[in-house]
């Protein structure tokens, strides 16, 4: 397999023209005869064309090419060398070979897909003579296994695009954040606009940005990223700033495995997120807003896109929206394999061009975000929320949920029930209740995985657990970004376990060592485990003590969350048996 | 009295000045720690202007890059100035209470017009004018120089251009704000401060004033002659002329260091007596009657040396000299011992206390104090002294704590005294590169893994003029002499420049090609023009 590589060190005709189309407005250097302007704080401005940039050659020459990469250094003076550790950060840019034919296939393996045959579909890939590779979850959970094709010089897709046939669509239900999933035309303003769109904006603008804020915080809504932090005083936070420019970011690299929540939203009524972002940036000052998109939802990033078009051409974004004097436009940045860059501070670097790794806390982003700038950073699934509690009124708003976590939430219910699917149902719903509404369970329940690969198991006789804040944490468990992953009797936890440490494994930034090493050795020792399950007692002390290690002294939520489900597997009993 | 000696700002007060303006400098090759400080400036989000003929490694990292005309500096200062008085941006409390001859000044530059600016210098007008609003508008703000000015027969004239736009704008004698000559060398301030100049007594006495020399012949216990001697120009010039017998070289080489390297030699082989005091065998040392074998200054020696920002520090031995070599202290002692004479400072502290009597400027800065501490920054006139961080700040003081007034100088745009012509059409400039050192005697023995040699640069459309490829073998000529060299197609030179670094006179003696016209005012030759042409290389040159 060790075939010589002819290395071309001088870019071609087509992957400048490919670089061009995308960063040649940031190159760094203007140059006459006898003056050149360039300059650190120009550097510093063009360097977020960098992932662009790599995109492109990626695209077009199936890798980043070495010639590529001194194109792209020359055009944004960033070193080779700089260029090479960001793009080597990332899952989807190949830095060692050109993918050969027009695809390469990510074949997800995570628990979910690996349950319904991923291993043996990425076999039968390869006998065909698709190159494919072991892919994260590629949250196509409900239509598993998933696949995400990724062109070269051709459009990237996924399974669930709707072309493989109207089977693959992900089953939505709900009637308010969900109301107009798959019964407006997502291409379509004007289908948007005739379900009830863009009432919340004139109705925010009327109101003025105080009021905004106070009716937002009053609504008690709360990010469903996971951390549930309050929506309304980071919102009034970054209001409070005095400086100029500001910014809104949506995370929308929704990569915990289990989770899709925020994909169908994007792809079925992108205008929701649109109009949503354009609220908080009326209402904190902010003029600008990012929406940063993981690769792997193609569909998602090309309604968006179009939706961003649609929009600005109906007044709706850009100088002076709906002729107010409010201005607000929003950019999409597509991320490129990382589960990491969910992760907020680590999602900023990575729109700026830098290795997708989190920074310390503090400085929150409410006062130091994107690129230093006061930044409000929630996730579609939040950000739709507010429309609601505009149209509807907090009062409505409250009266769903519980008194401590009001409003709806959506569950991304997959594996063993009969209709896996999205589903918004209000806070306090019991797990149970919740696989019912899926269809209820096709074999016999072991357990939930619940937030996914940071979250916990859960066994059968807690399935009478509400799912609201407060009841999974003073139960010990976090309901995460709402990924109900249901593992039936066939199912082997420990081999569910063993992928949940090698995803972390896999996903860690490297940055800090705790999370570095502890990632590392917990899969390493889960391995062995399996292995002498039948004559050694597992070294659980020492699985413990990774597992602290990680949670007390790593930099970001990835580590602190890294060993949650082997701990609760322990714990529980569900693997080896018996706890101590 | 402004116009000391020295730079006017601490190291460290450039990584708080807001714009930097670095002219005839490349500090990132040639001073690349102080360049350091630089750095940080610009992390925290200073501009940089770099004004250098070559688009150089510290140009690269500039916000603005400006690729004058050589010897134009002056034409570009005062357009600078121009258009600074012209929108306003001139600071006229500060002129009013602290400068005198601003009106005639202001006459005198308002000829040099961005239009004009532009056909002199080669920079279009709106760069010159969009570093002036820049410099001018800035809250702190420093010029940074070095051989790039002063390496000029009217280098003077262009230290001067400099300080009026300083004195224009307010942009002296505060934390930040100043004027930075780069010195070469750890302790080539210290040279000057201790009065290795041909008119000073040590701390910059003049040795025409009657009180100071007076003040020293009570404790030399000798006369001095009060009619200053020759810089090392005008002594070239009197050993041509046979009347300069006797020279005493101390870690110098001008064999090769000297413009028109030919005719430096010629000088020194007339001489009755030559005495080199060196560290090397240089090539001066070779030509010598006598040599000293010195050791090694910052290695193997005791005393202090004084850094460009006028701190002076302790150095101690940290080796061993070698046994056949003495300290420059105990060389210069021994002579003077068998010349009779019987000086009774003898160990470093105690010729530094004897300076310490004698230079008001350095009274304050004892031993202890020195190691005892960072050291100190001239002036420091008393032992309770804290020491001076940045020179002039009575220009801000209301009476000017009794100095006068800081003088504006009307500078007039000359050009370089060789010109190009048909038959040497191409400008010639040398300078430095980061691994070597001067004419190489301290850094040729020494491997590099940078180090690519010296060749002739110079850019593809003249290269191409001349029919001549990339590390082809070319004939160098000006009207002083021919040597071979390598060609080297760079992309950072204008049209009609050419470069080469001096590090390798053992590969291309370039200095047989430098132009020896020299500043009367300061004797430094203009090494950074001469006319040259360069043709394909045929055998029977001789070199």
């Amino acid at each position: 397999m060790t075939k010589p590589l002819s290395i071309r060190t001088v870019v071609t005709v087509a992957e400048a023209t490919a670089i061009d189309a995308v960063a040649k407005q940031a190159e760094v250097l203007i140059r006459s005869d006898r003056v050149v302007r360039g300059g650190l704080s120009r550097i510093k401005e063009s360097r977020s064309f960098l992932l662009p940039a790599l995109h492109a050659l990626q695209s077009e020459s199936g890798w980043i090419s070495p010639g590529g990469v001194r194109y792209i250094s020359e055009l944004l003076q960033v070193s080779e060398a700089e260029i090479y550790g960001v793009a080597t950060f990332y899952d989807l840019f190949r830095t060692d070979r050109p993918i050969e034919s027009d695809y390469l296939a990510h074949v997800c393996v995570d628990p979910l897909c690996s349950m319904t045959g991923s291993e043996e579909l990425l076999t039968d890939l390869k006998k065909n003579g698709q190159e494919s590779e072991r892919s994260a979850c590629l949250g196509l959970c409900a239509n598993a296994p998933a696949v995400f094709f990724q062109g070269k010089q051709c459009p990237d897709y996924a399974m669930a695009d709707g072309d493989l046939g109207p089977s693959l669509q992900t089953i939505s239900k709900g009637d308010q954040l969900l109301k107009r999933v798959g019964r407006i035309d997502p291409t379509s303003l004007s289908s948007y606009k005739n379900s009830g769109g863009y009432e919340a904006l004139s109705i925010a603008i009327k109101m003025g940005p105080a009021a905004v804020i106070d009716l937002v915080t009053e609504s008690g809504l709360t990010g469903r990223g996971g951390a549930g932090f309050p929506t309304g005083a980071k919102w009034a936070a970054v209001a409070a700033e005095s400086t100029d420019v500001k910014y809104i970011v949506a995370n929308a690299d929704e990569s915990e495995p289990g989770t899709f929540k925020d994909r169908v939203i994007m792809e079925s009524d992108p205008f929701a997120l649109i109009e949503a972002m354009t609220i908080a940036g009326v209402t904190v000052g902010a003029k600008t807003g990012w929406i940063y998109i993981r690769a792997e939802y193609p569909l998602a990033i090309q309604r968006v896109t179009m939706a961003l078009a649609k929009a600005r051409h109906s007044n709706l974004l850009g100088h002076n929206i709906l002729d107010t004097d409010y201005s607000f436009d929003i950019e999409v940045r597509k991320g490129a394999g990382a589960y990491i860059c969910g992760e907020e501070t680590a999602l900023f670097s990575s729109i700026e061009g830098y290795r997708g790794e989190p920074r310390s806390k503090p400085p929150y982003p409410t006062t130091s975000g994107l690129f230093g700038r006061p930044t409000v950073v929630n996730n579609p699934e939040t950000l739709i929320n507010v429309l609601e509690i505009l149209t509807g009124g907090v009062t409505k708003y409250k009266s769903q949920g519980t008194p401590k976590s009001p409003g709806t939430k959506l569950y991304c219910v997959s594996g063993d029930v009969h209709e896996p699917g999205l589903y918004e149902a209000e806070f306090g719903i019991k797990i149970n209740e919740l696989i019912s509404l899926a269809g209820g369970p096709t074999s016999a329940t072991q357990a939930v995985l619940l937030g996914g690969a940071a979250g916990s198991l859960v066994e059968p006789e807690h399935f009478n657990l509400p799912l609201s804040a407060e009841a999974t944490q003073s139960h010990g468990v976090s309901l995460g970004s709402g990924a109900v992953m249901v593992l039936g009797e066939q199912v082997n936890i420990l081999d569910v376990i063993i992928r949940v440490a090698e995803f972390f494994k896999n996903e860690s930034c490297g940055q800090c060592v705790p999370c570095r090493i502890g990632t590392m050795r917990q899969h390493e020792q889960l391995l062995q485990i399996k292995q002498t399950i039948d004559v050694e007692r597992p070294n659980i002390e020492l699985l413990r003590d990774i597992g602290n290690a990680m949670s007390d002294a790593s930099i970001c939520g990835l580590g602190h969350t890294a060993s949650t489900a082997v701990q609760s597997a322990i714990s529980s009993g569900l693997i080896w048996g018996s706890n101590d | 009295m402004f116009g000391a000696g020295g730079g006017t700002s601490s190291y460290r007060e450039v990584e708080d000045s807001e714009v930097i303006l670095l002219w005839g400098s490349n500090a990132r090759e040639a001073h690349p720690i102080y360049f350091h400080r630089v750095l940080k400036a610009l992390r925290k989000g200073a501009k940089l202007f770099v004004i250098d003929p070559r688009r150089t490694a510290s140009a690269e990292f500039a916000d603005l890059w400006l690729g004058l005309d050589i010897g134009t500096d002056i034409a570009l200062a005062n357009a600078i100035a121009r258009e600074i008085i012209n929108a306003n941006l001139h600071d006229l409390t500060f002129i009013k209470r602290a400068t005198t001859g601003f009106k005639k000044f202001k006459e005198s530059v308002d000829w040099y017009t961005l239009e004009r600016a532009e056909l002199i210098t080669g920079i279009p007008g709106d760069a010159i004018k969009e570093l002036a609003h820049s410099y001018a508008n800035a809250k702190t703000a420093q010029i940074l120089w070095t051989l790039g000015i002063t390496e000029h027969h009217n280098a003077v004239e262009n230290v001067l251009s400099l300080c009026n736009l300083a004195l224009l704008t307010g942009h002296i004698g505060r934390w930040g704000s100043g004027l930075v000559p780069l010195r070469g060398q750890n302790n080539v301030q210290g040279g000057g401060d201790m009065g290795a100049l041909p008119d000073k007594l040590p701390g910059f006495q003049d040795i025409t004033d009657d009180n100071a020399r007076r003040k020293f012949e009570l404790i030399y216990e000798t006369k001095i002659n009060p009619k200053p001697g020759l810089h090392l120009t005008l002594m070239f010039e009197a050993m041509h002329r046979n009347e300069l017998r006797a020279l005493y070289v101390i870690g110098e080489n001008p064999a090769q260091s000297e413009a028109d390297a030919k005719s430096a030699r010629k000088a020194l082989s007339q001489l009755d007596t030559l005495i080199v005091q060196d560290i090397f065998l240089t090539r001066t040392a070779e030509m010598a009657d006598v040599v000293f074998p010195a050791s090694v200054g910052w290695a193997e020696s005791d005393g202090t040396v004084t850094s460009s920002e006028r701190r002076v520090q302790r150095v101690r031995p940290a080796v061993k000299s070698i046994s056949s070599t003495k300290d420059d202290l105990d060389i210069i002692v021994g002579l003077a011992d068998r010349l009779g004479a019987n000086w009774p400072a003898r160990r470093p502290e105690q010729v530094w206390d004897e300076i310490r009597a004698l230079s008001p400027m350095h009274a304050g800065m004892s031993y202890e104090r020195l190691d005892n501490g960072p050291g100190l920054q001239w002036p420091c006139p008393t032992t309770q002294h804290p020491g001076t961080e940045y020179l002039h700040g009575w220009l801000w003081e209301k009476d000017l704590e009794g100095h006068q007034a800081a003088p504006f100088s009307v500078t007039v745009h000359e050009g370089p005294k060789e010109h190009l012509n048909p038959e040497y059409p191409l400008r010639l400039t040398t300078g430095r590169v980061l691994d070597s050192f001067n004419t190489g005697v301290q850094s040729r023995n020494y491997p590099s893994p940078i180090r690519t040699g010296q060749t002739i640069d110079l850019n593809a459309i003249d290269a191409e003029a001349i029919g001549i490829s990339d590390g082809e073998i070319v004939k160098v000529s000006s009207k002083r002499g021919s040597i071979k060299m390598t060609a080297k197609v760079v992309e950072n030179l204008p049209t009609g420049l050419v470069f080469s670094t001096f590090h390798f006179p053992e590969i291309a003696d370039i200095n047989l090609l430098t132009n020896d016209h020299w500043d009367l005012k300061s004797g430094t030759s203009e090494f950074k023009a001469s006319a040259v042409r360069i043709d394909k290389f045929v055998d029977e040159v001789t070199i």
